[in-house]
């Protein structure tokens, strides 16, 4: 995808960053009720985008239609430039967008490992590998460790653990690395951290920013306003089905955020 | 370089492992802990222990013979207890195990003795009746989505029904079959104590199976599948391919166990299994796999079937009643359904 952005933009080095994941104009009906009426939203590399709204706003029906979980009625999403038609989660997925979402997708009885590569094993070179279809155990456990370091996740130093017996916070450490391993152009959280405690959420505000670092795109479905001002770059604000505004953390408050959700105040 | 408010700090992460720590420091807790993740170790202690009491209370309980006589009486409900274990650790169940097993042992043998066919021929259609048996099972769990409980409990009559309509309730003999058939009823002699080619082909398949689940990633697939069925989903693993393929799978197991049920018996009856159905679940649980999916090995299954057979045989030596033996079974596999429960709860 790199060598076709880089062909378009070639001649002039184009300041004006492209944006990976474009939405536009996305309508979503259900029945009578409009739950996404024209929607548009950009995600470019490396910004961490927040979506807040209120209960019926359409921040999930939006997400839904980003991970294929529904499919959007009329509008288009394009990513890396090129339009996309997700049918199934499976088909975002493949394309690169990975989500995690609330109700966490980890195997508790599963070790840390073999959960970050569940789906998606490494098998054994040769004919151990070809012929009995062994798993790379050493292998994925030591990719593992690699890819939690990178992502600056201390806590986790023991690969072979149960995700059963980790804390809250680790879970969500674990579906987060895996979320944003393997090479995923966007990663979608989901109310990362709804069910944590302060300390817990705090190490997975961390991690959203470490893998904006790694220059990995965000999007971050969210009610907790100060978690939002922390780490989103831009914050898109959604009301009663279209996009009430696109604010950033510098140039308003959560106050200001707030009332824009509500219709106290125009953006 | 935005710190939030009171606490994120690296010192905040020690902080968490030293509470965890500290949660998991009293003797009990810590048993639990390893027990939670060697779930053969309970079992493989009551083994242990059974053996050295009943030989203890007999000493005929510890001769080459009878120790062979054991493992002769565990190869049946043992292999089906495998077919059992890869069911039950999808958080499914399968009460038709030995309904199968025996339509199997019909069709082997009727197809042989009746119909004439090489004996070779005969195996593969009962092995062909197996796995139809196990596509029929796994179509109505995972197309029409019924409870595995449910689906098994109806083709468990559908399956001994087909059963004595097929062999019009004869009982064809093991002198009338082929050499193939009882082979599995021959023996060999390992340090003076006999084993059966059945026992062998029994204990191959635990090999087998049990490589499979710790070393593919279809044996993962299967325990996360059993573990969470949601989470396997999302990351992207076809939950109804591995359910099928596990129905299958436990098909051609069963094909195998009628093969050994065969050369045990010398015969193919068409009422032998009745017991097994549930006897199989009974080795499986008390092998410490969780009827909640997702948590056992296939030894402990082993393990759970030898504590079975030496459990009737090391009571019958001592001189109890056979309903004892019963009796004995059923509180190991409550006290088993106990520790189940007590290790889950390391659970948070």
């Amino acid at each position: 995808m790199t060598l076709i952005d880089g062909s378009t933009a070639a001649g002039a080095p184009a300041p004006v960053r492209e944006p990976i994941l474009t939405a536009k104009k996305l309508v979503k009906t259900y029945g009578r009720v409009v739950g996404l009426d024209g929607v548009s939203l950009e995600l470019y590399p490396g910004e961490v985008l927040a979506i807040i709204g209120d209960n019926g706003a359409g921040k999930s029906t939006l997400i839904k239609c980003l991970t294929g979980a529904e499919v959007a009625d009329e509008g288009e999403i394009t990513l890396d430039g090129k339009p996309v038609q997700f049918k199934r989660p499976q088909d975002a997925h493949a394309a690169g967008i990975e989500t995690v979402y609330q109700t966490l997708a980890v195997s508790p009885a599963l070790d840390v490992a073999s959960n970050l590569f569940l789906g998606r094993e490494l098998r054994r070179a040769g004919l151990l590998g070809s012929v009995f279809r062994m798993v790379d155990k050493k292998g994925m456990r030591k990719r593992a460790k690699q890819e939690l370091s990178d992502l600056g996740i201390s806590t986790l130093q023991d690969v072979t653990v149960a995700v059963e017996n980790l804390s809250g916070g680790q879970r969500q450490a674990v579906a987060v690395a895996r979320a944003a391993a393997f090479g995923s152009k966007v990663v979608v959280l989901d109310e990362p951290t709804a069910a944590l405690g302060v300390r817990e959420s705090n190490q997975v505000l961390q991690l959203v920013k470490n893998l904006r670092d790694r220059g990995i795109p965000v999007i971050l479905i969210s009610h907790n306003m100060p978690h939002v001002f922390e780490v989103a770059d831009r914050i898109h604000i959604q009301r009663l089905g279209k996009c009430a505004a696109t604010i950033t953390p510098q140039s308003h408050s959560m106050t200001d955020a707030v009332a824009i959700m509500t219709g106290a105040r125009k953006a | 370089m935005t710190q939030p408010t009171p606490t994120a700090n690296p010192a905040t992460g020690q902080h968490d492992l030293a509470e965890e720590f500290l949660d998991r420091t009293t003797p009990l807790s810590r048993l639990r802990g390893v027990m939670h993740r060697y779930p053969a170790i309970s079992p493989a202690v009551v083994l242990v222990i059974a053996i050295i009491v009943f030989g203890m209370l007999n000493e005929r309980f510890l001769n080459p013979a009878n120790l062979s006589l054991i493992t002769q009486q565990v190869a049946v409900v043992g292999t089906l207890a495998i077919a059992q274990t890869l069911i039950i650790l999808t958080a499914g169940i399968d009460l038709s195990v030995g309904a199968v097993m025996v339509l199997s042992s019909m069709v082997i043998a009727q197809f042989t003795v009746q119909n004439g066919l090489p004996p070779i021929m005969g195996l593969i259609a009962g092995l062909v009746v197996a796995l139809a048996a196990g596509a029929l099972n796994g179509f109505l769990v995972t197309r029409l989505r019924l409870p595995p409980f449910i689906v098994t409990l109806g083709t468990l009559n559908v399956f001994v029904a087909l059963t004595l309509l097929y062999s019009n309730g004869a009982t064809v003999r093991g002198g009338d079959m082929p050499d193939l058939l009882t082979w599995t009823g021959t023996t060999f002699s390992v340090g003076g104590v006999n084993f059966t080619m059945g026992v062998l082909l029994m204990l191959v398949l635990y090999v087998v199976i049990a490589f499979i689940l710790s070393q593919t990633a279809w044996g993962r697939h299967v325990y996360a599948v059993g573990d969470d069925k949601e989470a396997a989903r999302l990351a992207g693993i076809s939950v109804s391919r591995v359910l099928m393929s596990v129905y299958l799978a436990a098909g051609a197991i069963l094909a195998i166990g009628a093969w050994i049920q065969i050369g045990r018996s010398n015969a193919a009856s068409p009422n032998a299994g009745t017991d097994l159905n549930l006897d199989s679940i009974t080795a499986v649980v008390i092998g410490g796999t969780s009827l909640f999916g997702g948590r056992g090995t296939i030894w402990g299954t082993l393990l759970g079937a030898l504590i079975v057979g030496v459990f009737r045989n090391g009571l019958s030596l001592a001189g109890l009643d056979v309903l004892w033996q019963t009796f004995a079974v059923g509180v190991l596999i409550v006290l088993a359904v106990s520790v189940d429960q007590w290790i889950r709860k390391v659970r948070k």
